[in-house]
């Protein structure tokens, strides 16, 4: 290779080593900012900050809905298997919302850090089957877990 | 060796050789692009927890796919153009843009149209969503840089420094789900095992095929026009017009 030609490649690397460094180093400066919504493990640790507009991600504890009476919001427990994080809402929900699934819940911490929310988000997994194919990995689980000793 | 390689991609031999595949590469992507849609569309099965909604992905996720490519394969012809002083390799990475934008512009709107209904929201300032709106400003400045520019040679070079510096972007957009908490969920198809049903994957994998396909012919199409004004005063295309 011609040195000319050397020397434009060299640099054209060094571009993109140079630019690639420069985003590395900033988005770890950055990396909590990034980061769409807070565990409920650091709520409790407490790196979230109260009476402030956070956002808390997690999965919806199973029996953990309560759903609103009179005058009362609704409450549900939002989890990440570590701590959870009690939540009440009056609002709608979306379709994909029930017990187990990923919620992205936005509103404000009181004071015993429950979230008071205004909006509530649905998650969904980057699992794709039809109902049928779901259906029988279900009912294969239940067989399998009946048959356990 | 390397001489023949450069007199190959002279303007002139990539404008007819891109002439001569163009039209089959057209042909493919109607084809499989029709397959693909009446497939995903109608006779795909719902997803069992989306249903119906699920078949946006057939757009969403090609388009997606294809707005990050369509920028790699701008930088890569920009590199090449830089180091080489190839005309045609800069004229390849100018063709990306405008396409590349357009899936950049349709992923996000149907990522929108399907946020709504499954998420609860059009939009949240999410690693991935941001990141890819990001990748939608780098096409629109590379665009605008170009014809901001009236030397041709200087909005080359010009523009493939933009497309160099940008291509950082993308391994942030990919990765984005994994490292960052996000809305988005993670990826699917580009994991070892997919985690998608191989009825739903038939169609998709058809679809992203279709939609390299369409980035090709338009790539072909669009390079040949850019080259015919490039060299308007060159007397190969003064005797083609």
């Amino acid at each position: 290779m011609n040195p000319k030609r050397k020397q434009r490649l060299i640099s054209v690397i060094a571009i993109v080593v140079g630019v690639s460094l420069a985003a590395a180093i900033l988005l770890y400066a950055l990396r909590q900012n990034i980061n769409l919504f807070f565990t409920p493990s650091q709520i409790i640790s407490g790196e979230a900050p109260l009476g402030t507009t956070i956002r808390v991600g997690g999965l919806v504890k199973a029996d953990s809905v309560i759903h609103p009476q009179e005058g009362v919001a609704m409450r549900f427990v939002v989890t990440d298997n570590v701590g959870e994080v009690t939540v009440s809402y009056s609002g709608l929900l979306p379709d994909l919302f029930r017990e187990g699934q990923g919620v992205v819940a936005i509103g404000v911490l009181n004071a015993e850090k429950k979230l008071i929310a205004s909006e509530v988000l649905a998650k969904h997994d980057e699992t794709y089957m039809p109902p049928e194919v779901y259906e029988a990995m279900k009912a294969s689980a239940e067989d399998s877990t009946i048959k356990q000793p | 060796m390397l001489a023949n390689l450069r007199q190959l991609a002279s303007p002139k031999n990539f404008y007819q050789f891109a002439g001569t595949i163009y039209p089959w590469i057209l042909f493919l992507a109607v084809g499989t692009l029709c397959f693909g849609l009446v497939w995903g569309l109608l006779y795909s099965p719902p997803d069992y927890q989306q249903g119906e909604t699920v078949r946006i992905m057939y757009l969403h996720v090609p388009m997606a796919i294809m707005s990050m490519a369509a920028y790699m394969v701008m930088a890569g012809a920009s590199a090449v153009g830089l180091v080489w002083h190839l005309k045609t390799a800069h004229i390849v990475a100018r063709s990306c843009a405008p396409i590349g934008a357009m899936f950049t512009l349709v992923t996000l709107v149907t990522g929108a149209l399907w946020g709504k209904p499954m998420w609860g929201t059009w939009w949240q300032w999410d690693a991935r969503l941001t990141s890819e709106l990001i990748l939608l400003f780098l096409y629109l400045g590379y665009i605008g840089l170009y014809q901001a520019i009236d030397v041709v040679e200087t909005a080359e070079r010009a523009c493939a420094l933009l497309a160099l510096v940008g291509v950082v972007n993308i391994p942030i957009i990919h990765f984005s789900v994994e490292w960052w908490h996000t809305l988005h969920q993670g990826p699917t198809i580009s994991r070892l095992n997919p985690t998608i049903d191989a009825s739903l994957m038939g169609p998709l994998y058809l679809m992203i095929l279709a939609h390299w396909m369409i980035f090709m012919a338009y790539v072909l199409m669009h390079s040949r026009t850019a080259i015919l004004a490039r060299e308007r005063k060159t007397q190969w295309v003064k005797s083609l017009v």
